[in-house]
């Protein structure tokens, strides 16, 4: 029995570890991997054109930008954290940037000014967050206002800045390999880089110590609070490139973004993944399945031409229904609840 | 008979002018009647945020004309956020120095209705611009949504021609917004009198140019075939457009939208064919228009809520063809102009 048993984990512990889903302890990132996969067969089935090259291309582009986002995002969650001011950092750096650049700054200079508003801005909030001991939450909410609120006032002029004609973010939204936009591809690497990152880096397997039960990791000598501070400085990084990408696309970059529900979505696509909000749990995998489960579901439901109040009640109620589904097949007691479980 | 006695009731009156003109000139009570009537009174505009082309123009020409009568003009930014805008209304009337005229950009039907009557009870003028609301306000200033939509519709199906594949997307709004639902039931107006032409998709964008992006993209992919598409606003079919240069589609996807006639926002986008035709807004005239009724109310002596006036901007769909030097303002000049002040 003993040893049958353990052969059962052994050969769980092995199939994880190549990827693959673990059925027999399904989580919820096998139940949306799941819902992914029956919603992408009955899509192919039934909607005419889903399954076509190009339509497979844009639906991973419709969430590069949103997955990119959720990476940045899902490291500091990883890490008992949150970042939300992610956004706010992605829209108003690159409208700086451009606006730098309409009124005649020069291009290395307005770049480098953009590079150190953003590092501050990570910085601040690791430094909230770790030596000041206030909760990521209310730090990455004020810094977010803080900075869409002067960037917004004092830096720019209006709502929507445009890119100059023949500036390289404009050029870097044409460019292409294989028809496949950049943005694809700059996802598809970020993807990889963290993944290398958790996974194989002394200080990304510490993320993990961290999120799971930060004073055991500084009692075993895990500089906790120094990684603190990287993280969130690599998540304004992460937000500055996906706000290039997003003014490189569309040739503009509209502010108003940081009122919209994008903010929930990247925390929705890191969580509905499986990236624990309690810290400890997760990982890139966890993010490219919530990607690409919105990415189907938002295609689909635009094929099909279902308005947009009812595609939120139905994203509402997929993500309704993983929770609940996650919450009988892992209930939570006294052994699996952490301290600073949200 | 009737055209004969208002004849003669208009050539006396002509004739008593003419007559008694130059004897009362330097008594000419308007100006004096005008001064007591506006001096010192407040006007305040809110629109949906202030950081966009319509609201920037609006509170240009507003504040030129209200300083130059010795008013006091402001505005209130709510950015986007329905209910900063009723803390900034709630604000204004139950302060000490309450608005005489406010002016409102609503963001819905019915969101501010409560806020209004409050308003009118407390004796303020109520205009409301752009956006209708269900709500009897003093005044209505802006586009007649519904005729806006037909001019648009017209304009797609003459961009596609007879002998395109009469396929028309919509980029719509969203659901809640009266501008957008208007312009939809214009647009369907037009398109039941030419039956042969069809839309094969409406998503909504949200007013996001990304997702605007998504869903044109989508759309194009499904009905690589389509001649036009109309997007709601200008503010989001930098998406839209964005879709249609990355389907190679340029010159082959007639674009329409509509806007407030900004000079970057779509005369320049007009010219280098981005846009295919814009139903532009005169903003110096819907802005005149606010004028006028601004000073019609404080003269009349008339409790607020009393009369309800429509007053639509003259619209039209303008293509690079019909593109003139002052088809569209100029925001960066309008922003040196105050600068320079």
């Amino acid at each position: 029995m003993e040893a049958e048993g353990l052969a059962i984990r052994a050969k769980d512990i092995a199939m994880s570890a190549i990827g693959w889903p673990n059925w027999r302890r399904l989580n919820q990132e096998g139940i949306v991997f799941a819902i992914a996969i029956l919603l992408f067969a009955a899509a192919a089935l039934g909607l005419p054109g889903f399954l076509t090259a190009d339509n497979l291309v844009a639906i991973v582009r419709s969430v590069s930008v949103l997955g990119i986002l959720a990476l940045g995002m899902a490291v500091v969650i990883i890490g008992r954290g949150i970042d939300l001011s992610a956004v706010a950092i992605m829209a108003m750096s690159v409208a700086w940037y451009l606006q730098l650049l309409n009124t005649g700054t020069s291009d290395g200079l307005a770049f480098v000014y953009v590079l150190a508003g953003v590092l501050a801005i990570g910085l601040l909030n690791g430094f909230l967050v770790a030596y000041a001991d206030v909760p990521a939450i209310f730090v990455t909410l004020a810094t977010g206002s803080f900075v869409f609120g002067y960037v917004r006032s004092q830096l720019i002029t209006q709502d929507a800045v445009p890119v100059p004609g023949g500036h390289w973010v404009e050029l870097l939204g044409g460019v292409r390999f294989l028809d496949i936009p950049v943005e694809v591809f700059v996802f598809a690497g970020l993807a990889f880089l963290v993944f290398l990152f958790l996974r194989y880096t002394k200080w990304g397997r510490f993320i993990y110590f961290a999120g799971d039960n930060p004073v055991a990791a500084r009692n075993i000598g895990v500089p906790v609070r120094p990684m603190l501070v990287l993280r969130y400085v690599l998540s304004a990084f992460v937000a500055l490139i996906a706000g290039l990408l997003t003014a490189a696309s569309l040739h503009s970059i509209n502010t108003r973004i940081v009122n919209s529900t994008l903010l929930y979505d990247i925390v929705l696509v890191a969580v509905i993944g499986g990236v624990g909000l309690s810290g400890g749990r997760g990982g890139v995998r966890n993010v490219l399945v919530g990607a690409a489960l919105i990415g189907i579901l938002l295609n689909a439901m635009t094929i099909i031409d279902i308005p947009l109040l009812y595609q939120n009640l139905i994203k509402a109620a997929i993500l309704l229904g993983a929770i609940i589904v996650d919450g009988i097949i892992n209930p939570r007691d006294e052994q699996t609840a952490q301290q600073g479980d949200i | 008979m009737k055209l004969l006695r208002t004849l003669m009731a208009a050539a006396t009156a002509l004739a008593i002018t003419a007559f008694a003109a130059p004897g009362f000139a330097a008594d000419d009570p308007g100006p004096a009647a005008y001064a007591k009537a506006l001096n010192g009174k407040r006007v305040m505009l809110v629109p949906l945020a202030m950081g966009f082309d319509l609201a920037q123009g609006w509170a240009h020409y507003l504040k030129k004309e209200v300083e130059a009568w010795g008013g006091t003009f402001e505005t209130r930014d709510p950015n986007w956020v329905v209910d900063a805008g009723a803390q900034a209304i709630t604000d204004a009337i139950a302060s000490d120095t309450r608005p005489d005229v406010l002016i409102i950009h609503a963001p819905d039907l019915n969101s501010y209705s409560k806020l209004m009557k409050k308003a009118q009870a407390a004796g303020t003028y109520v205009i409301l611009v752009d956006n209708p609301a269900n709500f009897p306000a003093d005044a209505f200033v802006g586009s007649d949504w519904d005729k806006l939509g037909q001019l648009e519709a017209e304009a797609a199906i003459k961009g596609c021609g007879e002998n395109s594949s009469k396929k028309i997307g919509l980029v719509q709004g969203d659901q809640a917004n009266s501008s957008s639902l208007y312009q939809y039931a214009g647009i369907m107006k037009v398109l039941e009198k030419h039956p042969d032409f069809q839309v094969v998709a409406k998503p909504d964008s949200n007013w996001d140019a990304t997702t605007s992006r998504n869903v044109t993209t989508t759309m194009l992919q499904q009905h690589p075939d389509i001649c036009s598409i109309i997007d709601f606003w200008d503010g989001d079919a930098t998406g839209a457009s964005a879709a249609i240069r990355d389907a190679k589609l340029d010159g082959k996807v007639f674009l329409v939208t509509t806007g407030g006639g900004e000079k970057a926002a779509d005369c320049d986008k007009l010219e280098d064919g981005t846009y295919g035709a814009v139903v532009m807004t005169d903003l110096a005239r819907q802005s005149g228009d606010m004028n006028a009724i601004i000073k019609f109310l404080l003269q009349s002596g008339q409790p607020a809520g009393t009369s309800h006036t429509y007053i639509y901007t003259l619209e039209k769909a303008t293509t690079k063809a019909d593109l003139k030097p002052d088809s569209c303002w100029d925001l960066k000049a309008l922003q040196a102009e105050a600068a320079a002040k």
